[in-house]
């Protein structure tokens, strides 16, 4: 266990988590406006039509297998007698397909952006940032579930990356459980946090305002001028001359 | 009783020119940014024709709008919230940007630039998209006028319609054409499916009048609404994100000024008032079995003003006085309930639209005229509204899910008007048949022609104010358009590239201080000396407080 190990994750780790909490609210409070998934969707839909999807949904599933794989401890699933070759099977099948749909996915819409006029004078750099992050960290995750599968080194992550990941919300980080993964772990790790710390600060933030909501609302909806959700303080420097000012920025 | 007022508007349609000027004053009060270059709040299309975007009104294809399904009850059709939230990654039945059509500008420096030759130098199109050359081939009004209408006007769905349905064909042959006029705004409908269909909640009904708005810090971009409308009235801004729509002019009509678009109307044909109506009864009214009778249900929906009891339950249920008094002068109460001669845009949508068509009655008087009759007569309009039945199909299209009786009565009444009055005129024996055969009396009739022909402005547009103490608070709702280059808007980038940071909020008090000098003789605002001089708002009249030197008493 180096200072470099410590560094990397005991500290990293805290450092992103601050960055992505305080930079999600900041963005919150001053650029609600920017916040959007700025669909160009008008612009052109039939490669969307397949690559969006495919790259979302295939995400959502990578995303259930991370949450599995990292929050449910070894013990529990030997626990009701799966064994680990067959932990380690469904997980290959599941990553790999996953993996491979989001990888497909983001190919299309890369592709799409880049080819479609319109599309692509609508790109910023922080897309093109963004899109880096997204494929080196797609690309290093699908990286280590087929080294896993190619048998050369079975390494079996839920008892060291699980372990640590875990540590990590117990405030105790367990840097020597990481620090014996695999190379190939560790720059997916890296990429991840990465992508983390761009994830405020890039449009993947319309992913924390999934409409979910929208299955428990009434259709209409009415709001009153006086009150209702968008109704705030006024803000620095507009405030009425008449009433003492009641900003709370 | 639930009483909920709502701000309406009625299209005389027989008074349109088809001059535009409602669009292109709408366009630079709030389109004119780019992201929205496309985009008209307000448009006139020319009927037959394949409006903007094109072939909006078939939803089989668009899917909008709302259906009653098999349990009686309404659904959108576009599919629910599931449906919605699983297609989120890509709406299927979203119109790309040539449905509407591809915005462009032309290469005007060459004209200036161009190197001396043989040639004249000729500005070439760009779009505004891509920046790269393009060939024009459509836009929001293409077909104006019955242009192409040999090639386009087959495609209109309501020609199609017809043409399936009845034996006589609507024909584009010269000599047979009719057409005329549809300028269309947002219809900010009682039953918004717009509303229903967007995930965020962002999009919402303003309670005291109706007005239906998008949040623009709480839109995320999941372009669910503009499916959602059937008339493809919400815009979605290609640059920042955000779905955007006709604003009913808000912040106008909120210090009771007109639309923008009213207000420029070369032809007076928009009229503008309070409708109270009965919110609970609204989606009974929108669920009704038979289409053809949702015209009714609507009228049905839309209280009288002058009932003691509608009055006693508006003012429980929150409606000022100057409101209720407003709606009992609403010019667009008596049209669409008292004569009944307005008519909704397309009700088989369930939408319950609050922008209502007083049909015309040119393209049977014109048929007349053309075919050596006297246009003007009663008898022979009554005799040829029924005789021409493909103008009047064509309008039960458009105005009552296609049944002709309601445009029929319509139509009528608008000719026993034309041939009444044209007696009074001319000073001859006034003939009370012609009002009791459209089940009017004379004074009606005249009440009517007073109000379609010689309405001053503030009987066209009867607007209660919003209450100062509202209106201040109506600032700070985040539904203002005046983003990225908006109206009032500091332009610049956020940190996140354009268009991120807080929008400006659009000032009630801009408002207040522009109809004040519209409309006063005196200077700016001589209730409060003190306050600050706009020099670019000071009309050189009086001499505001502060902006000269004080006079010296001694040196007069």
């Amino acid at each position: 266990m180096t200072v470099l190990d410590i560094l990397l994750w005991g500290v990293l780790p805290y450092v992103v988590l601050a960055v992505v909490v305080t930079g999600t609210l900041w963005r919150y409070r001053y650029d609600r406006f920017g916040w959007t998934t700025r669909s160009s969707e008008l612009h052109e839909s039939r490669l969307l039509r397949i690559g969006s999807p495919l790259f979302h949904f295939g995400l959502l599933v990578v995303i259930i297998g991370h949450v599995i794989g990292l929050l449910i401890p070894k013990s529990w699933t030997d626990a009701v007698g799966l064994s680990q070759e067959a932990y380690h099977v469904q997980a290959l099948a599941l990553g790999t397909v996953a993996g491979a749909c989001t990888l497909v996915g983001i190919a299309i819409l890369i592709y799409r952006r880049r080819t479609t006029g319109p599309v692509f004078a609508a790109t910023t750099r922080n897309d093109k940032l963004m899109y880096v992050g997204l494929v080196a960290a797609i690309v290093a995750g699908l990286v280590t579930t087929l080294l896993g599968a190619s048998g050369g080194e079975e390494h079996n992550y839920r008892l060291t990356v699980s372990v640590w990941f875990r540590s990590l919300f117990v405030l105790q980080p367990d840097v020597a459980a990481m620090s014996q993964a695999g190379l190939a772990f560790h720059v997916h790790v890296l990429i991840a946090l990465a992508l983390f710390a761009l994830w405020p600060f890039t449009r993947l933030v319309h992913a924390f305002t999934a409409p979910l909501g929208y299955l428990f609302r009434p259709y209409i909806v009415y709001r009153s001028r006086s009150g209702g959700p968008a109704t705030r303080a006024p803000r620095r420097g507009w405030e009425r001359v008449d009433a003492p000012p009641t900003g709370r920025r | 009783m639930r009483v909920m007022a709502q701000m309406g508007m009625v299209m005389n349609l027989d008074k349109c020119i088809g001059c535009h000027t409602c669009s292109v004053t709408c366009k630079q009060a709030w389109t004119n940014r780019s992201g929205v270059e496309y985009a008209w709040f307000n448009n006139v299309e020319t009927r037959p024709g394949q409006g903007y975007p094109r072939r909006y009104q078939d939803q089989e294809r668009w899917r909008g709008g709302w259906v009653r399904n098999r349990r009686g009850r309404l659904a959108l059709k576009a599919g629910g919230r599931f449906r919605k939230l699983l297609t989120i990654f890509a709406n299927p039945v979203l119109p790309n940007i040539r449905d509407y059509y591809e915005p462009w500008t032309y290469d005007y420096e060459v004209l200036t630039d161009a190197p001396l030759g043989d040639d004249f130098p000729a500005a070439q199109p760009k779009s505004l998209l891509s920046g790269q050359p393009m060939a024009v081939e459509w836009s929001a009004n293409w077909d104006d006028d019955l242009g192409g209408a040999p090639e386009h006007g087959p495609q209109d769905p309501i020609v199609e319609r017809l043409r399936q349905e009845s034996e006589e064909k609507v024909t584009f042959s010269f000599e047979q054409a009719f057409m005329f006029y549809l300028p269309r705004i947002c219809e900010h409908c009682l039953n918004p499916s717009c509303v229903a269909s967007c995930p965020s909640g962002a999009m919402y009904k303003r309670a005291e009048d109706g007005i239906v708005l998008v949040d623009q810090d709480q839109c995320r971009g999941w372009r669910m609404c503009v499916t959602g409308c059937p008339y493809k009235k919400v815009y979605f801004n290609h640059r920042t994100g955000k779905a955007e729509k006709c604003t009913f002019c808000y912040p106008r009509v909120e210090v009771g000024l007109p639309t923008v678009c009213s207000e420029t109307c070369v032809g007076r044909l928009r009229y503008l008032g309070l409708f109270l109506y009965d919110a609970d009864r609204v989606a009974a009214a929108a669920s009704v079995p038979d289409e053809k009778d949702l015209y009714e249900a609507q009228l049905d929906l839309l209280l009288d003003p002058h009932d003691p009891a509608v009055i006693a339950a508006a003012r429980r249920d929150g409606i000022p006085d100057d409101w209720l008094e407003a709606a009992r002068r609403s010019p667009v109460y008596k049209l669409a309930k008292e004569y009944r001669v307005a008519l909704p845009l397309h009700p088989e949508f369930r939408t319950m639209p609050m922008v209502w068509y007083i049909p015309p009655l040119s393209p049977v008087v014109d048929r007349l005229t053309e075919t050596g009759h006297d246009g003007e007569d009663a008898g022979n309009l009554f005799g040829a509204i029924d005789a021409l039945r493909i103008p009047v199909e064509y309008l039960a299209e458009l105005f009552t899910a296609g049944d002709p009786a309601p445009v029929n009565d319509v139509l009528r009444k608008l000719a026993a008007m034309r041939s009444f009055m044209r007696d009074v005129t001319l000073g001859r024996e006034l003939d009370e048949s012609i009002p009791a055969a459209v089940g009017m009396d004379v004074e009606q009739l005249m009440a009517m022609y007073r109000l379609l022909a010689i309405a001053k402005y503030d009987e066209r547009y009867v607007i209660p104010t919003a209450h100062e103490g509202d209106a201040h608070q109506l600032e700070e709702l985040g539904c203002s358009l005046d983003v990225d280059g908006g109206p009032g808007m500091v332009t610049g980038s956020g940190p996140f590239g354009e268009a991120s940071g807080p929008p400006t909020p659009v000032s009630v008090e801009t408002f207040h201080a522009l109809r004040h000098r519209q409309t006063s003789e005196g200077i700016a605002d001589p209730e409060r000396p003190g306050a600050r001089v706009n020099l670019l708002n000071w009309d050189g009249r009086g001499r505001p407080e502060g902006l000269f030197p004080p006079r010296k008493e001694s040196a007069r």
